[in-house]
């Protein structure tokens, strides 16, 4: 296991959670009908703990996180609450928002190529954040703070990286950039979307320690999208699988990796050996379960993965929703308590007794 | 100079020369003998000989290319057939009418180009946008003589607020002067402020689909932050591309605005040498339009590596 995962004082288990998202929904109208694209996600994130967000392209991840910071298209409707702090995003007007963006909650995306503005300076991106949240008095200390965080991220001559232009960097260390910003606020949530997916393998293992780093350094709820197994084994406590804009699946990051319930996860698995090999040591795709997932403007009724489902039990799976149900007692790393729960009817997992059957 | 500037330069100096050759052949070989066409049917033999020889016509086509451009370059442009005054004298009196026109025009287009653009394309689809959308349609395909003669009508005619046409000098009557601008520029604005609304609009929507927009709206920037530093600074870099095309354009005569406004710009001066076949004229103002041509097209290159960090000057 990874060093970062054990150490933070007070973490996970029972302190007050960083964020607490309650019967997420997001519908999104297209020229093909109505998109149900989040359909009723329900997590929370306790500070200092990493929930790491699988499932496949396509599967609601990214809208997902969009919506709690009011980053998605004016069109969409957003359902559900998500308690920041005890306070719930989804309720507040854009200028409320504004605050918590870049300031409570930091945000790292997956393309660190796009996800910088190329026509402005390094120092002047990482700025123009402080500035706009009051954090610091004027332009002088704004670049002061702006080389520390960029020391921070292990950015070498900070100072001299801030006249510097996105395209002057290498990837890994433009997402170190993006890093430096996301973190500008201090934030208590940083939402990391496809962070590393487009680094090569031993950035994306630097990239992987620095984000651990942070957080059991700060404290910081860390909540990772990825498609990429790998990266979930070694850095998160728990784990949720995402399938149709529907959680199916979660717990204690072991639990659902040695003991995966649901026949997606399975099939999700599956096709991975030695996950287990070190933080980002091993990269692996999610490997293609027959078939693709339902287009949001059609899903199936009954369960979501039934049409692609090698299980499939009864005839109840095509007609009812299977709910999300303990399986076992589970738990995180660290030892702390958390239930392993699955939405199936049919629990084929080894060692379990099965929700179901 | 950096050695881009240094390249690029020396780039339009070949281009420029190229193209004067182009022009000297054009008119040389394709219009027959131009002393016979410029002195119409009723000249006499000695007339004929001593303009030949004045224009060095006598001389092969080589030598006359030679000596046409080495002038050229001191800024001699040899005499008008017609009226046998320096070339560059008669371009010189019209480029203060031009200077203004072009300039004021494209003030005027762009004055109407950025802020439609942009909101279209905040608000696509809005009403605005549908508005825009007819104005710039409306500015691309009704003729500009029409829509000059509709001004007059209206302006000069009805209102009397301007004059219906003729050009006041600056260095004369500063208010004359911005008067008499008024309607021509509103005509040639209003064209290219068509052709530039519609490129702002789709500039801007581009720039407002990049990653980078999300980025910064995650940091918390307000609206008018992500607008003015992450959109439309980048939406900026490929409009100062055809607003250069556009002032070119404007630069090298408007021809039928200048007719419809009786404004002695480069345009009427080139019309007229064509129609007198004053080759003389007419070359020395086709090699200018080049030369504006290629020299706006540089100083957008050389601001480009100013304005944009990924292009190293
Ligand atoms: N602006 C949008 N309009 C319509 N559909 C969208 C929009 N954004 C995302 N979607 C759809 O929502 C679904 C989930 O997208 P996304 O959250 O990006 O998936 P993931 O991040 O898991 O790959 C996809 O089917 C996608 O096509
Ligand atoms: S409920 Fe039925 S269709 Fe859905 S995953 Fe379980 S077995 Fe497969
Ligand atoms: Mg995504």
């Amino acid at each position: 296991m990874s060093a970062g995962r054990t150490g933070h004082a007070g973490r996970a288990g029972d302190a007050q959670p960083v964020l607490e998202v309650q019967d997420l929904r997001v519908e999104l109208d297209t020229p093909r009908g109505t998109a149900s694209i989040v359909n009723g996600l329900s997590y929370s994130v306790a500070p200092g703990e990493t929930v790491a967000v699988v499932g496949e392209s396509g599967s609601g991840k990214s809208v997902s996180v969009m919506a709690l910071l009011g980053l998605l298209p004016a069109h969409a409707r957003v359902g559900g609450r998500a308690l920041f702090r005890g306070r719930d995003l989804l309720a507040m007007g854009e200028p409320e928002l504004r605050q918590v963006r870049g300031d409570g909650i930091g945000m790292v995306f997956q393309d660190p190529m796009t996800s910088l503005n190329p026509v402005l300076t390094v120092g002047r991106q990482i700025t123009e954040g402080l500035l706009a949240h009051g954090r610091v008095a004027g332009g002088r200390q704004a670049r002061e703070r702006a080389a520390q965080l960029l020391a921070d991220v292990g950015l070498p001559d900070p100072r001299a990286a801030l006249g510097r232009f996105p395209h002057e960097l290498s990837g890994g260390m433009r997402q170190r950039v993006v890093i430096a910003i996301a973190l500008s606020g201090d934030p208590a949530l940083l939402i990391a979307d496809e962070a590393t997916t487009a680094l090569d393998v031993t950035v994306q293992a630097q990239i992987l320690e620095l984000v651990d780093g942070l957080r059991a350094e700060h404290g910081t709820g860390v909540v990772w999208i990825t498609h990429d197994l790998g990266v979930v084994a070694g850095t998160a406590d728990r784990v949720l699988v995402l399938y149709g804009g529907r959680c199916v699946e979660d717990g204690g990051v072991d639990d659902v990796f040695e003991r995966p319930a649901h026949p997606y996860t399975q099939g999700l698995l599956g096709a991975l050996p030695q996950l287990h090999d070190g933080p980002g040591g091993r990269r692996s795709e999610l490997v293609a379960i027959a078939g693709a997932p339902p287009p949001p403007t059609d899903l199936p009724p009954g369960c979501v993965f039934h049409p692609r489902c090698p299980v499939r039990g009864d005839e109840r799976c095509a007609l009812e929703q299977p709910p999300l149900v303990p399986v076992a007692l589970g738990a995180r790393p660290d030892g702390t308590a958390v239930p392993h729960r699955a939405a199936t009817f049919h629990d084929t997992a080894p060692g379990t007794g099965g929700a179901g059957s | 100079m950096t050695g881009f500037a240094l390249r690029r330069t020396l780039q339009s100096v070949v281009v420029l020369l190229g193209v004067s050759v182009a022009v000297f052949a054009l008119v040389h070989l394709v219009d027959g003998d131009p002393v016979r066409l410029a002195l119409g049917t009723r000249f006499d033999q000695a007339t004929y000989d001593a303009l030949r020889e004045r224009s060095g016509l006598d001389q092969p086509l080589a030598v006359q290319y030679a000596q046409w451009i080495s002038s050229a370059v001191t800024g001699d442009l040899g005499v008008s057939f017609r009226s046998g005054d320096p070339v560059t004298v008669l371009i010189l009196e019209r480029l203060p009418a031009t200077l203004s026109l072009a300039g004021a025009s494209i003030l005027v287009a762009l004055l109407i180009a950025l802020p439609l653009g942009t909101v279209s394309a905040l608000r696509p689809r809005s009403l605005l946008d549908g508005l825009g959308t007819v104005v710039s349609q409306v500015g691309i395909s009704v003729p500009e003589f029409w829509m000059g003669i509709m001004l007059i009508l209206l302006f000069a005619g009805t209102l009397g607020w301007f004059p219906a046409s003729g050009y006041v000098p600056l260095s004369e009557d500063p208010a004359g002067w911005a008067r008499s601008l008024v309607l021509p520029a509103v005509t040639t604005g209003l064209v290219s402020g068509s052709v530039l609304t519609r490129f702002t609009r789709s500039s801007v929507l581009e720039a407002l689909g990049a990653e980078h927009v999300r980025t910064a709206r995650a940091k918390g920037l307000g609206p008018r932050a992500v607008l003015n530093w992450h959109v439309l600074r980048n939406a900026l870099l490929p409009l100062v591309t055809v607003t250069g095309v556009q002032l070119a354009y404007l630069l090298s005569g408007v021809v039928v605005v200048e007719i419809v406004f009786a404004w002695p710009g480069l345009g009427q001066l080139a019309l007229q040498a064509v129609q007198a076949r004053d080759y003389p004229v007419l070359q020395g103002a086709v090699l200018l339009f080049a030369f504006v041509f290629l020299l706006l097209n540089l100083v957008v290159d050389l601001l480009y590596t100013k304005l944009d960090p990924r292009i190293s000057a």
